[in-house]
């Protein structure tokens, strides 16, 4: 099963670029929000995962704060 | 059995693996990060080679030319432990033990903390230690730095183009960092700059509202609703707790890169080097390296 994957990042921070990377280097697909140009993004993060630092990850509905490689494998099945 | 560990992969450690690769030596790389705070910086004009680079281009260019060496890098790996035993050096960390010849500490330095009240609760909740990071959540709002130096000075710098408005918060009398930037944070119609002003608490509800400071000994109220605290660094150096290290805990070190303990090198920010900066963090892991090398080459151990 494919999972919905949703990174919210801003193009400056170094583990946003990593995560996406990372995401790359694996074939998953996702969308990517940029929190410092969409302000609407930006809120649903605050929102979301209750906190304001980059990245945010939502897989499927599971909230991971931060380019934390092992939850994210976990959450994605890698 | 390794030749060599290196600990850290910020621009002294991967300019070490660099090294240590064209050795053609057998090694491996156990880090936290990759790039250090080189990819936290804004803007690098400093570096030789690049006019301008911003901190995360520069560090992925790092990267790119230590992976070109297809290095074993253990990530996400924080080291707990360095020690010897016999001939042997000892490097302990969250994930498991490992056995070399030598070593490279190369850890560098991290943020430094406010110790006040509130610091942690509203951490990653308007408070934040990387302005390169999180900088454009902040877009048209109130947002106080706080530090005098050149990585406030930066911080400054960057949300000026972000922030409704930007204090500067300097518990001294007068700025420190570059005449260049200071100049550049002077000129902005954005930043305001508090000399003799200290931060006494953090506040707000679920996210940062304001600070608490006392400026010409009285206590004010500043609304804000981000906090970027840039008041130093502090060196990454608990782990190695048999090494010398002066009194603000760098690693002492000689021109050859050489501790107190034969095999143990050390390199970069978490060293006495006098002055930290990219250029030289890069120059001492070249050093480091090539003096891992000869001792090495000198003591011939066993495979």
């Amino acid at each position: 099963m494919v999972k919905s994957v949703k990174v919210y990042s801003t193009p400056t921070c170094p583990w946003c670029i990593r995560t996406k990377q990372f995401l790359k280097d694996n074939g998953i697909a996702f969308e990517d929000a940029d929190v410092s140009t969409n302000q609407l993004a930006a809120e649903e993060m605050i929102q979301k995962s209750g906190q304001m630092g980059v990245p945010v990850l939502d897989i499927e509905g599971e909230i991971i704060v931060g380019f934390d490689k092992e939850r994210i494998r976990q959450a994605l099945g890698l | 059995m390794y030749e060599l560990i290196i600990i850290g992969a910020g621009p002294a450690g991967i300019t070490a693996a660099v090294y240590a690769a064209r050795k053609r030596m057998k090694f491996m790389v156990i880090t936290v990060d990759i790039g250090g705070q080189t990819a936290l910086s804004g803007g690098v004009e400093n570096y030789t080679g690049y006019q301008f680079i911003t901190g995360p281009e520069l560090a992925a260019k790092f990267e790119e030319h230590m992976r070109k060496y297809n290095i074993e890098v253990k990530e996400n790996e924080p080291v707990v432990r360095i020690c010897k035993a016999q001939d042997r050096v000892i490097v302990e960390t969250k994930k498991g033990k490992y056995a070399a010849y030598s070593a490279i500490i190369a850890s560098g330095k991290r943020s430094r903390e406010l110790a006040v009240a509130g610091e942690k609760e509203f951490k990653n909740r308007g408070l934040t230690y990387c302005a390169t990071c999180d900088a454009p959540l902040f877009s048209g709002k109130e947002v106080a730095v706080i530090g005098g130096g050149n990585s406030a000075l930066d911080a400054a710098l960057q949300l000026r183009h972000i922030a409704r408005k930007v204090y500067l918060i300097n518990i001294g009398s007068y700025l420190g960092g570059d005449a260049i930037m200071q100049e550049k944070v002077m000129a902005s119609k954005i930043i305001t700059v508090l000399n003799n002003t200290r931060v006494t608490a953090i506040l707000g509800d679920k996210f940062v509202s304001g600070l608490k400071i006392m400026r010409n000994d009285k206590e004010e109220f500043l609304a804000v609703e981000g906090v970027f605290v840039e008041i130093g660094l502090v060196p990454n150096s608990e782990f190695a707790s048999e090494i010398e290290k002066n009194e603000i805990g760098e690693i002492r070190i000689n021109s050859r890169n050489e501790t107190n303990i034969a095999g143990i090198f050390a390199a970069g920010d978490v060293t006495d080097v006098p002055e930290k900066q990219i250029v030289i963090a890069a120059g001492e892991g070249s050093k480091a390296a090539l003096n891992a090398f000869r001792y090495l080459a000198q003591h011939k151990f066993p495979d």
